[in-house]
């Protein structure tokens, strides 16, 4: 079975190729795949008839005890064949149905024999979890197919619509099939109906589970998406709305049956739906004018039938209505195949326009009246077999008491409603058959081109079986006694049969077929009444009403949370800071405090230049100067870590601070000198106040939590692990390189990813604008090349690109002086940096700004000259070699950033100790300085390019 | 263990600062908080490492004379990625400029349209999705 369900989606896969490649004609071939699991299913005819059950699975998801099971018995066996046999004849009907040109047909084949493959997984499986998988799974199918034509918005809607509510219910019953589950601590369906649990979990479980069921089987209050569903093409409406998706849920209420049906509000819920169902889908049906309107609504009524005779859980019941099950699959599929080929012929469905088609094509005809009678109840077919048998049933639950929870009064009731929907049905058999067929004395005849025989062929073969099963009612009982035999013996032994001899039954199905024909006789009547009795309250404007609200909800529960601004958010974040740890601080403050004034003067003298330049920094309008004393916090941070003992960092502080005040500058030379031109706000002071209490809140939390800090620092053990196992003195460095490297190395990527946004920010489409060298560049306009003796050089060969005025003598003089300086010093530090403070970071800073440097002396033609590289590559290969150095490790058998010491003894250096670490550091020096020389080159040589070409346009638009 | 005043009160001045600017509309101005705010923080870590010491490099001072190298790594990974912050808002900055000629944070134009909808007491474009709202899809309209 599990080769069954994967043939489908083989076939699924499949499907999209072969429709582009075949045509129509492949739908032929995809039939075949149904064709094979129907023919499968009679093999084992055999085995299910004597009861012994097929069973296969593959584990899948063993934690949560989840198997691929499945399991056929007689029901199973009974529902894989409709639903194969219908999705073959249906899928054969499709290659007439469409033409070649129709759009989506390759997707709506693939999504077509997906449907059949998981509508056979969901009839076939053992596992309650794989059910609800494969149930969702038809939801969406079924939505997908639906909305097969996405540009028009009644198929839209309708699509969503049953999306909506059959996966609502689907929800439900999630939900209850994991608390049946763990109540019974099996999901497996053949154990929990060997041995149901019982109790208040499983009462609500069960009424769960009724709740998805009813959804998808269209039950009221649910019953609107069905007819909406009807903007699905009409093989569509055949198979999935007519033969097999909406019985999953008449499917799920008659597997759990035997276990449930005693649970409470079982019987109150679903026979008071189904009585409702029946009467009102019939009713309904009866002022349809679009034939396959008429046909849903039937459905709708069929499908209430289904379930109240399901749920009742009686030997007789239950087979009575596997023989409805049977039959109205039969008859419902070819009337809907009948209506597509009428349509497809004439152009038109609306029974108002429709004329004279019974003369013109006398073979639709007959499938049609025999379908249509099958519906309605009459002899010698499968659907008068089937109603007799329900009739008999409910008679005997009724007058015999066969089943004792049900009253005897409920029982006659549930008789009744079914008797008067039973009427309905035939009242609307005739009004379809008339309406679709009939010749109408005030109507031309509509025109009709015949179909090709292939196109009648579906309905043809449904239609035999519902003839020759009406006669097969013997074999048909035996066949399907495995289920029934699930219940208790009842009081009458039942067989399915035409014949049951002159009783009750009989009766009524005379009773039924009369009062139906004189209703169709007094249409007009009936029309008039049906006219005065309307109401305007309806289920579909209930979902609307439903829908509405939820989403007025969500609208304004957005507008009310999401302002939008950032300013508001942090507002409402910092806020919670004061609350939260503000007050939990505040009950921490009375116990003793050890606080010293601090380690040394120098912090308190750093501490308040860094308050002063701070609050400086605020009141601050001009952009420079509060960079300016931004600046200055950073430089006495520097200092203070310095005066901590952190020398590693004071450097990297000082260093970063340069680089951003560079950085600064260069940007800051484009915008405006002030912040901005508004007016103060009253609304400062109320910033001013959070500032504030944020600052005094984070300090006092840090006095209270240094203070009660007991444990012993991790980090007691890392001088001794620093030396012996990461080979280096420089506890801060082995910690960057080697102990935490993987943060580490988390951060370069981070740096890569800030330096590709800002070059993505200022270059716009590509990364670079290509590096020019100086000697490509002709001379400034204004400069006049003097030629110099062989051997005189230039400090910088970058600046004579520039303007003279733009030029200093002693920056460039500085420059070619300091630059090999920074660059050994750089060197020294990421050599150095493991033992002595240093290291990666600081290295690539230090030959940042020996670029940075250049740049500034000698314009961006220096910088090129300076680094002739695209700082993409620079910042790649660091990354890589980084990585690599993560993973060499693993090639040795170790572990990632594993760090191996080697001592090499070179000729006159002496030993040299050597940690694979520091090819780490490597790859964090080249990823720095590529960031620098991006941010020099984005921030920049581009924004003096910017610059420059507005000056020219300027000057140009002056000029003219 | 006993607690640095100094530096707590820094700290603090500093974080204050940074809140007051951060939460203002030029994004200059919230870089430049958002630095402030930084340093007050990294200042923060290095209290929690406890009292000063010696550079923590092993050989030339006693371990138990060491400041706290832990916290001074993560804070030399902090600073950093400040620059990368930096470089990455200033960018943002430029090209806001270049855009609107202002680099204010602009509010979201998706929740103010929201907002617009909710005084409105409308619906949202997906209640029209799934109760079918709307025109039909216009391609159609171009075949007919």
């Amino acid at each position: 079975m599990v080769t069954l369900v994967a043939a489908h989606v083989g076939a699924a896969l499949l499907a999209a190729p072969m429709v582009t490649r075949l045509g129509r004609r492949a739908f032929l071939a995809l039939a075949l795949v149904p064709l094979g699991s129907f023919s499968w299913m009679l093999w084992h005819t055999g085995e299910v008839r004597a009861g012994s059950a097929v069973v296969e699975a593959v584990e899948w998801v063993p934690s949560l005890g989840m198997d691929l099971a499945f399991r056929l018995g007689a029901l199973q066996w009974l529902m894989a064949l409709i639903v194969t046999g219908v999705g073959a004849v249906v899928l054969a009907y499709c290659a007439w149905y469409f033409p070649d040109d129709h759009v989506g047909l390759s997707s709506f084949a693939a999504t077509f024999v997906a449907f059949a493959g998981s509508m056979l997984g969901l009839v076939l499986c053992d596992d309650l979890l794989v059910l609800y998988v494969f149930w969702e799974l038809t939801t969406v199918f079924s939505y997908l197919l639906i909305g097969s034509d996405p540009t028009r918005r009644a198929s839209r809607q309708a699509a969503m619509q049953a999306l909506i509510v059959t996966t609502l219910g689907g929800l439900a019953m999630l939900v209850g099939m994991l608390v049946l589950g763990d109540v019974a601590g099996t999901y497996r369906i053949s154990e929990l109906l060997a041995d149901p649990p019982a109790g208040p979990a499983v009462t609500v479980a069960i009424a769960l589970l009724l709740v998805g069921a009813l959804s998808k089987s269209a039950l009221v209050p649910f019953h609107f998406w069905l007819p909406g569903a009807m903007a699905a093409p009409t093989p569509v409406s055949a198979y999935l709305h007519a033969a097999s998706m909406v019985k999953a849920g008449v499917y799920l209420v008659a597997l759990l049956a035997p276990a449930f049906a005693a649970t409470p509000g079982w019987h109150e819920v679903v026979l008071s739906l189904g009585v409702c169902t029946m009467l009102l889908g019939g009713w309904r049906a009866l002022r349809q004018y679009d034939a396959k309107l008429l046909l849903a609504y039937g459905t709708v009524s069929q499908l209430g039938f289904l379930l109240i005779v399901f749920s009742i859980g009686t030997r007789a019941t239950a087979l009575a209505g596997l023989a409805l099950l049977l039959g109205h699959a039969l008859f419902k599929a070819t009337l809907f195949l009948v209506v597509g080929i009428v349509e497809h012929q004439s152009g038109t469905r609306d029974i108002r326009a429709l004329s004279g088609i019974g003369r013109a094509s006398p073979v639709v005809l007959a499938t049609a009246l025999v379908a249509g009678a099958s519906m309605a109840g009459l002899p010698p077919l499968l659907g008068f077999v089937a109603k007799e048998s329900v009739f008999a049933s409910l008679l005997d639950v009724a007058r015999d008491g066969d089943r004792p929870d049900i009253s005897s009064l409920v029982g006659w009731l549930v008789l009744a409603g079914v008797i008067l929907g039973s009427v309905l049905t035939v009242a609307y058999t005739a009004r379809f058959l008339w309406g679709t067929f009939g010749s109408k004395p005030d109507l031309e005849p509509t025109p009709y081109a015949q179909a090709p025989a292939g196109f009648l062929l579906a309905p043809v073969v449904l239609t035999v079986f519902t003839v020759g099963l009406g006669f097969a009612g013997r074999a048909l009982s035996v066949a399907l006694a495995p289920h029934a035999a699930q219940f208790p013996r009842g009081v009458h032994d039942v067989e399915l049969a035409l014949w049951h001899g002159f009783e009750l039954p009989l009766a009524f199905s005379a009773v039924a077929l009369l009062l139906g024909s004189g209703m169709f006789v007094r249409r007009k009547d009936v029309a008039g009444l049906q006219g005065a009795a309307s109401w305007s309250w309806t289920a579909d404007a209930g979902y609307r009403l439903v829908m509405r609200t939820v989403d007025r909800l969500a609208v304004e529960t957005t507008g009310l949370t999401q302002r939008g601004s950032v300013a508001a958010y942090l507002v409402v974040i910092l806020a919670i800071v004061l609350l939260l740890p503000g007050a939990a601080v505040f009950t921490a403050l009375d116990g003793p405090l050890d606080v010293v004034l601090w380690d040394t003067p120098a912090q308190a003298a750093a501490g308040a230049v860094i308050i002063a330049a701070a609050v400086f920094t605020t009141r601050s309008r001009r952009r420079l100067r509060a960079v300016m004393l931004a600046g200055v916090t950073g430089y006495g941070t520097a200092m203070l870590f310095a005066l901590h003992g952190a020398p590693d960092l004071a450097l990297t502080q000082v260093l970063v601070e340069t680089t951003s005040l560079v950085v600064f500058v260069l940007v800051l030379r484009r915008l405006p000198d002030y912040f901005t031109d508004r007016p103060l706000s009253p609304r400062r002071y109320l910033r001013m106040a959070l500032g504030a209490a944020v600052g005094s809140v984070v300090g006092l939390v840090m006095l209270v939590t240094t203070g009660a800090r007991t444990a012993e620092p991790v980090s007691t053990p890392y001088p001794e692990q620093a030396v012996e196992l990461g080979g280096g003195h420089n506890i801060v460095n082995v910690i960057l390189v080697d102990i935490r490297a993987w943060d580490t190395f988390g951060e370069i990527s981070v740096l890569v990813a800030a330096a590709t946004g800002v070059a993505s920010l200022l270059f716009l489409d590509t990364r670079s604008a290509g590096i020019r060298r100086v000697h490509e560049i002709p001379l400034p306009p204004s400069v006049v090349k003097i030629s110099t003796d062989a051997g005189r050089r230039v400090w910088l060969p970058g600046p004579r690109t520039l303007p003279p005025d733009r030029r200093s003598i002693i920056f460039e003089v500085v420059a070619r002086l300091l630059f090999p300086v920074l660059i050994v010093f750089a060197l020294y530090l990421l050599l150095a940096g493991h033992n002595n403070p240093g290291g990666g970071f600081a290295a690539g800073m230090v030959t940042g700004l020996a670029l940075m440097v250049r740049y500034l002396a000698g314009g961006r033609y220096e910088l090129d000259e300076a680094a002739p590289i695209d700082a993409g590559v620079l910042m790649g290969t660091g990354l890589f070699i980084a990585a690599l150095s993560g993973l060499a490790p693993l090639a040795f058998g170790g572990t990632v950033f594993q760090s191996a010491q080697v001592d090499v003894a070179l000729p006159l250096l002496g030993n040299l100790h050597l940690v694979t670490s520091t090819i780490f550091d490597i790859g964090v020096y080249l990823v720095v300085v590529g960031l620098v020389l991006d941010l020099l080159r984005a921030l920049g040589s581009r924004i003096d390019r910017q610059i420059l070409r507005d000056e020219r346009d300027a000057e140009q638009a002056a000029a003219l | 263990m006993s607690t640095n005043l100094t530096l707590i009160v820094t700290a603090s001045t500093l974080i204050g600062c940074g809140v007051y600017l951060v939460l203002e509309r030029s994004l200059t101005r919230v870089l430049v908080g958002l630095l402030v705010m930084g340093n007050g923080i990294n200042l923060l870590f290095l209290i929690a490492g406890g009292r000063a010491g010696n550079a923590p490099i092993e050989g030339t001072t006693p371990p138990s004379t060491m400041s706290d190298p832990l916290p001074q790594a993560l804070v030399l990974t902090a600073i950093v990625i400040a620059l990368g912050t930096t470089a990455f808002l200033l960018a943002m900055a430029h090209r806001s400029w270049q855009l609107n000629s202002n680099d204010d944070v602009q509010d979201d134009v998706e929740d103010a349209s929201i907002r617009r909808l909710a005084a409105a007491d409308e619906a949202s474009d997906s209640h029209d999705l799934a109760t079918g709202g709307g025109d039909d899809d216009p391609r159609v309209e171009e075949e007919a």
